[in-house]
Order: structure tokens, then C-alpha cells, then sequence
């Protein structure tokens, strides 16, 4: 089976319909579970009491800010080398989702930063690093936005995400030589000693959580996505006929 | 020889010719013809490699044209809508210009600009020229390097009828010389024996 | 090589004869500089701390402003279309418009940065490294501008949007610019700062006008 296989939009709609409840229900269980674990059966850090209850939701989200980009690129270079046609609506379908997991581990750092440093902000290598990965996020989607014609939109895009993609480790390196520069004394560093199974397992957990919640609203965008497109060759179709 | 198989086109998720054939031989010239928006442009785009094809391929004697499309380019003249001519030089520096970065051995700007009748122009700077002065600049291009293959889309806009009479007259020693041209035109350009492609606008299919 | 060359001379005559771009990056580079100790206040220590990161950040955007010319004007006349018929190959016709905008921008700012820096009181061990820095770093920025400045060619308004596109990927050249200075202003060794400004620009020269060139053919079709 060649990976054209799926580019029928019809097949594709069809598959992606079957698959999203059940990527929405494991969602919502996953999310139950990791939650209830999280919040109540994970012990209180000793150091940093409840707060430490915000990294069951800021890590993962922090993974998936990575991850998004990652499925963006590999989506850009699939559809840039093969000309899959899905693959330029999968990378659109997931930036604003990326984009989204990357502010919340934003906000949700900003937020533990408050008890934990006394402050909201600190220009840490890695809240600096995601936030140039938000700014990369907002770029792609400004260039889809800009650009009237469909296909050379995705086109462009996709070179941009591959660009971004080269760059990606290149800032982090770079951001991570400038923090070692300036680094405050009075930081508290986050990787602690190596984390216990009692706050591992819910982590793991939410992780999959967002993983299959990641899946459902692809899944939901690509198809709407598509759907504006058929909408559109009809109009177009009217209007010429 | 230069020949097009089966070329299709897609223009914004639209296609708008399929299974188009054609050749144009040494000392030959292709018309193009049909009503706005069949694809005529798109078709000289296509065929100067500035447009991908959706289907079929372009082939040089023989040989397939994305093998080599730096070797393409080289053999040809495209004239398009846009002039190309820079207004903060003068016609000659214009023409001079282009000849360089055609990388010819042999500059015959003095030339073209008399064959298109600006001669007495050439140290004007072309922002100061009328629209005819201007395209006459353009065309000037054609003749001031050689390439064995002049695509030319609606090169006569703005021209008068001397300016049309000088292009006829560059098309007629082009091809005397063996060179091939392919225009869309809707004006007389002296081709009366050229070999006539009409393009029939697309039915419309989701 | 010739067409190569042909083309570098042409888009110099052009800005020699259409003027501007140059002046008005200078004067943009120095009114950005100008406008920190209106903001910070005269301190000559504060001044000197932060000088090394107000000349590149002043610089970068004075790079930036100037990038929106680099295809667009061909662009419209159709020149850009010409050229790429040339016979050339697009990477190589991208990379011909990048060295002469570096030519006609981060060379000017190279020349002028010495003298804003004394405006800013810095310390006379950075100049060196000032130089330097500007030298190896400011041809990354015509590189990986040229990304962007192609990517926005068909979009109206594209000056916003460039922005968005390339300042993030500025921030390593930034980082590793002032950080040189930095370190040689403090008595340390700048070698390694130096050598990895070095390294970006030396991986842009092949990378950068090879994307830009594929955003370019997209553009024209």
C-alpha cells in the first residue's frame, strides 16, 4: 500500500470520520485518569507543596509544542518531496494546535514561575527557547494567511517550516550559550533530582492524554479544512458555468 | 525542434487545458489562439519552464527539457506582460544588460536598437519613454542576443503599426535563420504560414 | 560566472543610480541607536554595558528594513522573471542578490558601527571584536533574510509579515554577535564566540539561497 493510498479525500474523510470518536473518547478517559492522578492520588512536593501539580499540564505541553513542530515539519517535507496532497492540510491542521500546546506551557510556566522563582517571567534558556518556538508558530501561520492562492500557500509554507525546522536546534543552542552568559544565581533549576513513579505515572498519562487529544482535533481540522475546499470548487465551479 | 506531449495545466485547483501536443521546427512558428483564459499564457509559461506543467513534457530534439532546464532557458527569449526594463537606465544600458547576463559572445545591441527604430533614444533613461518606446525596449532583447527560440505572449500591447512592422520584420530574419517562435497573438504578425494551436476554454469538473 | 558577475554589477548600478536604499539604511541604523540613550538615560556606564547589544540589535534591524527590496522591485517589472531565464541556476541568481545586498547594506553598517559605538561610550577593547563580528556575522543576515524576502514576494504588505518570518531566525547571529563583543570588552576569549558566528554563516551560504530559491520559482508561477 503507497502512501497515495490515503490521498483519495473521500477515503480519507471516511477513515478520519471512524477514527475521531474513539481518539475523542480515549481523549477524554486518558484525560479523566491522568487528571484524577495528578490532582489527588500524587503526593504534595515536599519543597513546592501543591504547586508542583501545574507540571502535570506543563510538561506535556511543553513535549507537545516540540512534538507539533516536528509532525509540521516531517508533514512540510512529505509534502514538498512527494506531493502528498494530505500532507500540506496535515502541517496547517497542526500549527494552530502546536501553537496552542506551545502558549499553554507558556502560561502555565509563567504561572508556576510565580511561587517557585517570585516572579512571572525569567528569561530561563527554556521558557526563552519555546517562546522563539511560539514566534516560529505565528510566522507559519501568518505566511498560510498571506498568501491567497491555496497551493502556493502551502508551498511556501512548507519551505518555511523546513527552514524553521534547520533553525530549530541551532537557537536552542544558541539560546541555551547566551543563558549559561547570563545566567541569574538566584534560578532556581527545575531538573531536580530524578523524578519519582508516583509523579511519573500521571505525567506519562497526561502526556498520552494530550497525544490522543492532538490526534482528534488533526483529524477534525483536516477534514474541515477539506470540506472548505470542496466548498470552494463549487463555488468556483458555479460561477463558471 | 521543440515539442510539447500531452501538457496539462492547473491554475488554482483548476485545470485548464489537458492533452494539449504541439511542435515547432526550425524556421516554424506556432500561433496560439482561443478566447481569454484558455491558457494561452499559461502555455508560453510553460513552455519558457516558468510554469510546472501538471502533465505531459517538453522536449528539446528529442531530449526531455527537465533534464537541463538551465540549458533551456539559455536557448530561449521569453517576452511577457511585464517589460522588464529598468527606468533609472537608459534604453541602452536596458538592452546591454540583458545581453550580459545572457552571457553572449556577441552583443548586438546596436542592432536590435535600430531594428526597432530607438536608436535615437539609446541615452535615454526609460522612465521618461511612452508605453510603445518602452515595449519597443523590451523587444529589443530578442535581437540584441541570439536564442534559437522566441516565446513571445501578446508581444504587439501598446506597440503602433511602425512598432509592429519592426517586430514582423525581427520574426521574419529570426526565422530565416532557422530560429522557432511561438506567440500568442490576436494581431497580424506577417506568420500567415505558421501552424494555428487553438485553445478551447475547460468545462468545469470538481 | 560571467552572468553571475553580469548580475551583481547590474543590481549595483541600480542602486548606485536608484540611490537611497544605503542612506536610508545608515540613517535608520543611526536614529535606532540614537533613540537608547533617549530612553535609558546619558549614564556613559549604562551606555557602554548595553552598547554591544543596542549596534547589533540597530544593525539587524536596519538589515531587515532594507530586505523587502531585495527581489520585490525585480518582481514587478519582471525582471526577476528574466533573470531566472538567464540560464543560471535560481540558487546561484539568489545568491548574486544577496552579496550585493550585503554590499549595499551590511557593509555600510559594518563602516558605520565603530562610530556609533563611540558614541555609546563603549570600550575600547570591543572595537576589534565590534568589527569582526559584524564582518563574519552580517552576511548571515542578508542570507537568511533572503528567505524571507522571498517567501513574501506575492504577498501585499509583505514588510510585517517578513519581519514575523525572519527576526526569529536572527536570534543566534544576535546572540553570538553581542556575546563576542561582550567577551572581549570583559578581557575573555571571544575565539569561540567568534568561530560559531563563523560556522552559522558558513552553513547559510549553501542552505539559504537554495530555500530562497525554491520560494522564488514558487512566486513566479
Amino acid at each position: 500500500m503507497s502512501i497515495h493510498y490515503f490521498a483519495n479525500p473521500a477515503r480519507f474523510t471516511r477513515l478520519a470520520g471512524r477514527i475521531q470518536p474513539w481518539a475523542g473518547g480515549l481523549t477524554a478517559v486518558l484525560l479523566l485518569i491522568g487528571l484524577y492522578m495528578a490532582l489527588v492520588e500524587a503526593p504534595a512536593d515536599y519543597q513546592q507543596g501543591d504547586t508542583v501539580r501545574i507540571m502535570f499540564v506543563h510538561v506535556p505541553a511543553a513535549w507537545m509544542a516540540m512534538f507539533c513542530y516536528t509532525f509540521l515539519a516531517v508533514a512540510s517535507a512529505v509534502a514538498l518531496i512527494w506531493r502528498h496532497p494530505l500532507a500540506d492540510l496535515a502541517a496547517k491542521a497542526s500549527a494552530p494546535i502546536g501553537a496552542s500546546f506551545t502558549f499553554l506551557a507558556l502560561v502555565t510556566g509563567s504561572i508556576w514561575g510565580k511561587p517557585m522563582w517570585g516572579t512571572w517571567w525569567v528569561w530561563d534558556a527554556r521558557l526563552t527557547s519555546v517562546l522563539i518556538l511560539f514566534f516560529l508558530y505565528l510566522g507559519y501561520m501568518a505566511l498560510w494567511e498571506a498568501i491567497e492562492d491555496g497551493q502556493k500557500a502551502g508551498k511556501a509554507a512548507a519551505v518555511l517550516a523546513l527552514v524553521g525546522a534547520v533553525n530549530v536546534p541551532i537557537i536552542k543552542f544558541s539560546v541555551d550559550w547566551w543563558n549559561t552568559l547570563h545566567q541569574p544565581a538566584s534560578v532556581l533549576r527545575m531538573d531536580g533530582p530524578a523524578i519519582h513513579s508516583s509523579m511519573l505515572w500521571p505525567l506519562l498519562i497526561m502526556a498520552l492524554a494530550f497525544k490522543a487529544y492532538f490526534v482528534t482535533l488533526l483529524l477534525a481540522r483536516m477534514r474541515m479544512e477539506l470540506n472548505l475546499r470542496r466548498i470552494r470548487a463549487m463555488r468556483l465551479a458555479e460561477r463558471t458555468s | 525542434m521543440f515539442q510539447g506531449r500531452d501538457i496539462a495545466c492547473e491554475r488554482g485547483e483548476r485545470r485548464i487545458f489537458t492533452g494539449l501536443n504541439f511542435t515547432v521546427a526550425p524556421g516554424q512558428a506556432l500561433v496560439l489562439q482561443g478566447p481569454n483564459g484558455c491558457g494561452k499564457t499559461s502555455l508560453i509559461r510553460i513552455a519558457a519552464t516558468l510554469l510546472k506543467a501538471a502533465d505531459g513534457a517538453l522536449t528539446w530534439n528529442g531530449i526531455d527539457v527537465a533534464e537541463n532546464p538551465e540549458g533551456h532557458r539559455a536557448n530561449l527569449h521569453y517576452i511577457g506582460h511585464q517589460d522588464a526594463v529598468k527606468g533609472a537606465l537608459s534604453v541602452r544600458e536596458n538592452i546591454a544588460m540583458w545581453a550580459r547576463i545572457r552571457a553572449t559572445t556577441d552583443d548586438q545591441t546596436e542592432a536590435a536598437m535600430a531594428a526597432f527604430d530607438i536608436a535615437h533614444l539609446a541615452d535615454t533613461p526609460t522612465q521618461y519613454l511612452s508605453a510603445g518606446q518602452h515595449r519597443r525596449t523590451a523587444l529589443a532583447r530578442l535581437v540584441a542576443s541570439p536564442a534559437k527560440l522566441w516565446l513571445l505572449d501578446e508581444p504587439t500591447v501598446s506597440l503602433d503599426q511602425a512598432g509592429t512592422a519592426c517586430l514582423q520584420q525581427a520574426i521574419a530574419a529570426h526565422r530565416a535563420k532557422n530560429g522557432m517562435v511561438m506567440a500568442a497573438t490576436h494581431i497580424e504578425l506577417g506568420l500567415d504560414d505558421a501552424q494555428i494551436l487553438q485553445l478551447q476554454p475547460q468545462l468545469m469538473t470538481l | 560566472m560571467n552572468i553571475f558577475l553580469a548580475i551583481i554589477t547590474r543590481d549595483l548600478l541600480l542602486a548606485v543610480r536608484q540611490g537611497g536604499a544605503t542612506f536610508l539604511a545608515l540613517v535608520f541604523f543611526l536614529l535606532t541607536v540614537t533613540l537608547f540613550p533617549l530612553g535609558i538615560g546619558p549614564e556613559p556606564a549604562i551606555l557602554a554595558r548595553v552598547a554591544p547589544g543596542v549596534l547589533w540589535v540597530a544593525a539587524l534591524l536596519a538589515a531587515m528594513l532594507s530586505l523587502d527590496r531585495l527581489f520585490q522591485a525585480d518582481f514587478e517589472d519582471g525582471s526577476l522573471e528574466q533573470l531566472t531565464l538567464s540560464g543560471l541556476p535560481i540558487s546561484l541568481i539568489v545568491l548574486a542578490k544577496i552579496i550585493t545586498h550585503w554590499l549595499t547594506t551590511g557593509l555600510p553598517l559594518l563602516l558605520a558601527a565603530p562610530v556609533l559605538a563611540i558614541l555609546l561610550n563603549m570600550d575600547n577593547e570591543g572595537f576589534a571584536a565590534l568589527l569582526l563580528t559584524m564582518l563574519i556575522g552580517t552576511p548571515a543576515l542578508s542570507l537568511i533574510g533572503a528567505i524571507g524576502a522571498a517567501l513574501t514576494l506575492t504577498v501585499r504588505r509583505g514588510g510585517v509579515l517578513l519581519s514575523l518570518l525572519v527576526l526569529p531566525l536572527y536570534i543566534p547571529v544576535l546572540i553570538f554577535g553581542v556575546s563576542g563583543i561582550d567577551a572581549a570588552v570583559h578581557g575573555l576569549n571571544a575565539k569561540p564566540h567568534l568561530l560559531l558566528l563563523a560556522a552559522l554563516t558558513v552553513a547559510a551560504i549553501p542552505l539559504c539561497p537554495w530555500a530562497a530559491a525554491a520560494a522564488v520559482k514558487l512566486s513566479l508561477e
